[in-house]
């Protein structure tokens, strides 16, 4: 049980190979803390240094009260699940989850009890005497995450643990990380660059872009209030429409020179984006215009219909956007849409791409 | 096999057999004549079944000592023979285990310059190097001694780079979750990376073992005293340019008894070695 304090920390490789560009974050005791984001934004640089597998520029790691800059992976307490498992692969799922634990020197049957203990919660009593080639991806999953289990350490480490895993084992199993993480209350920090992953999993949710945070927060308010045109496109599947828009003294001009009405919105004279979330859009039939609402004219090029709902590609002022819409969409491509955006509905931000 | 007609079958039987006749027949005649007389052998023509001297050639080859190498029986010259196959074997796979794990997975200053030097004695044989390296046993009073035999022929830079080759598919998350497991670096080596490699050992330890066991040029400049001398070696002493002078029937006994220990060491490693060479237990 401990809390994670990140202050300042910077990675550099090199001379001047920037990874991490001075990030700040704070979890607290027992709180799940996803960091998301594009390949090669630094979020797995940062965990491998909460890790200690990776050296720290600058700034402090401190796990409960110890500043653990200096202190190797063994000695900071806690335990990492990683992406390819990197289970032993000559040891027995029984020594692969004990082997942490004879090098602490533990006695052998408290080894043993807390080693059974795992596999009880895990469902690996049966796979003990396997070796981890005799298990399939999901059962080697699991005997990564018991070997993290058995230490009870302060804080898991998770790598992107899932992404090795078909699609409906990986819903499955994020399912049960969640469980175990609550059941056990450990503090636990989860690299993955999955939205989705990321969305369903946190208590805090940080999206990292370039080496620096962009936004942290619970994830339903990073979907409902995105810091940045960035961070509203990567949370979100679809991801949100983004709309250049600029202003004139009657209204504002879209990117190919369609007016539309301001509607009170304040733009600033070099330029916004407007956005909306595919689900916000309301198709109406006729032409009268939504109280408060934007109307806009959406040229459709394309409709995937994917069960419960439809996705329908179009353009706006020359923009591409994408609606979501209940079951089917009766809509062929070239058919000209009538679409209203409830104002409360519509995020701005300024021409550097921050929310106003 | 790509078709499975029963007379292609029977043709490459047949094409096997002949092969297997080829490479044995003269090793099932070597032991042919061991078990004659020396009258016999030289008296053509040689018989094709063992004769019936199998017990009284042996044993007067093993422990009655052979007149011709200086009244030394085989067993002293098998046991030379051993001890320096075995020496040279296990001291090679230690030697170069730990400097493909110091070069894989420590970075310390000069680690490529140290790799490339490694690398570059590849390029000195034994053969090349061995006035300056016979000179340095001379002074250091090692002729005639089996550290003298052994020890330079030791360090092997293919040893070296093999397990370097391994050691580097060998994940860098592997490593990672030893660390995090607590695993210093001795531990890393003796609980994962020993237990992963033991198949490239055993499979490395039947060539060099064989390697060790057949080396000519190294043991007859390094020994003078027949006692110190190695199978092949004594056999070479057996052998009089005169046919008469030779103990026919004790040079074949040595011949097959310097061919059974790395048979054995074959047959008995097999499935390690196999192993070794086509998978990778990952």
């Amino acid at each position: 049980m401990a809390s994670v304090e990140l202050t300042d920390v910077r990675k550099v490789y090199g001379s001047s190979v920037e990874a991490v560009k001075g990030v700040n974050i704070s979890i607290h005791d027992g709180a799940l803390c996803v960091l998301v984001g594009p390949s090669g934004c630094g979020k797995s640089t940062l965990l491998r240094m909460i890790a200690g597998l990776e050296s720290i520029t600058d700034g402090t790691v401190k796990i409960d009260t110890t500043v653990v800059n200096n202190l190797g992976p063994a000695e900071r307490d806690i335990a990492m699940v990683f992406q390819n498992y990197a289970l032993y692969p000559h040891m027995k799922v029984y020594d692969n989850m004990a082997y942490g634990l004879r090098n602490r020197g533990m006695p052998k049957q408290e080894i043993d009890k807390r080693v059974r203990d795992a596999a009880q919660i895990l469902e690996l009593t049966q796979l003990l005497e396997r070796r981890p080639k005799e298990l399939s991806g999901g059962q080697r999953q699991r005997v990564a995450m018991g070997r993290a289990i058995v230490r009870s350490p302060k804080v898991f480490l998770f790598d992107e643990p899932l992404s090795n895993l078909d699609a409906k084992l990986r819903g499955q199993m994020r399912v049960e990380i969640k469980n175990l993480q609550r059941q056990l209350g450990v503090t636990s920090v989860y690299v993955t660059h999955d939205q989705l992953e990321a969305m369903t999993l946190a208590d805090i949710l940080v999206v990292m872009n370039g080496g620096v945070v962009e936004q942290i927060g619970a994830p339903l308010d990073i979907y409902e209030k995105p810091a940045s045109t960035f961070v509203a496109s990567f949370i979100g599947a679809p991801p949100m429409n983004l709309v250049p828009v600029t202003a004139d003294g009657s209204g504002l001009v879209l990117k190919d020179g369609t007016r539309i009405g301001a509607q009170g919105l304040a733009v600033p004279a070099s330029g916004a984006i407007i956005g909306f979330r595919p689900e916000d859009l309301e198709v109406s039939a006729g032409t009268n215009t939504h109280v408060g609402g934007l109307a806009l004219d959406l040229k459709v090029l394309g409709v995937e219909p994917v069960g419960a709902e439809s996705y329908v590609y179009g353009i706006i002022g020359g923009e591409r956007v994408v609606v979501r819409v209940a079951g089917r969409s009766t809509s062929q491509t070239d058919d000209h849409l009538r679409v209203i955006v409830p104002k409360e509905k519509l995020h701005l931000f300024n021409d550097a791409g921050k929310r106003i | 096999m790509i078709q499975n007609n029963p007379i292609g079958r029977i043709i490459a039987h047949i094409i096997l057999i002949i092969g297997i006749l080829i490479v044995a027949f003269p090793i099932y005649y070597t032991f042919v004549a061991s078990t004659q007389t020396l009258q016999d052998i030289i008296r053509p023509p040689l018989s094709l079944l063992p004769g019936g001297h199998f017990w009284e050639n042996y044993s007067s080859a093993l422990f009655g000592g052979i007149s011709k190498i200086g009244g030394v029986g085989v067993d002293r010259l098998l046991l030379n023979t051993l001890v320096m196959a075995l020496g040279i074997a296990i001291g090679k796979i230690i030697i170069s285990i730990l400097s493909a794990y110091a070069i894989v997975f420590f970075r310390f200053p000069g680690r490529m310059f140290f790799f490339w030097f490694i690398f570059i004695t590849l390029m000195l044989p034994v053969e090349v190097r061995i006035l300056p390296t016979y000179k340095i046993m001379v002074d250091l009073g090692l002729i005639d001694t089996y550290t003298g035999l052994i020890l330079p022929l030791m360090a092997s830079a293919t040893a070296t780079l093999l397990f370097r080759q391994f050691f580097m598919t060998i994940p860098g998350e592997l490593v990672e979750a030893a660390r995090v497991d607590g695993a210093g670096p001795w531990r890393f080596f003796k609980d994962i990376l020993l237990p992963l490699s033991k198949t490239n050992i055993a499979a490395l330890f039947v060539i060099l073992f064989i390697y060790g066991w057949t080396q000519y040029l190294w043991p007859l400049l390094m020994t003078n005293r027949n006692d110190m001398a190695t199978i092949v070696i004594g056999l070479r002493k057996m052998i009089d340019f005169t046919d008469a002078n030779t103990q026919w029937h004790l040079v074949m006994v040595t011949c097959i008894l310097a061919i059974v220990p790395p048979i054995l060491v074959v047959v008995l490693m097999q499935r390690w070695f196999v192993r070794g060479l086509v998978e990778t237990e990952k």
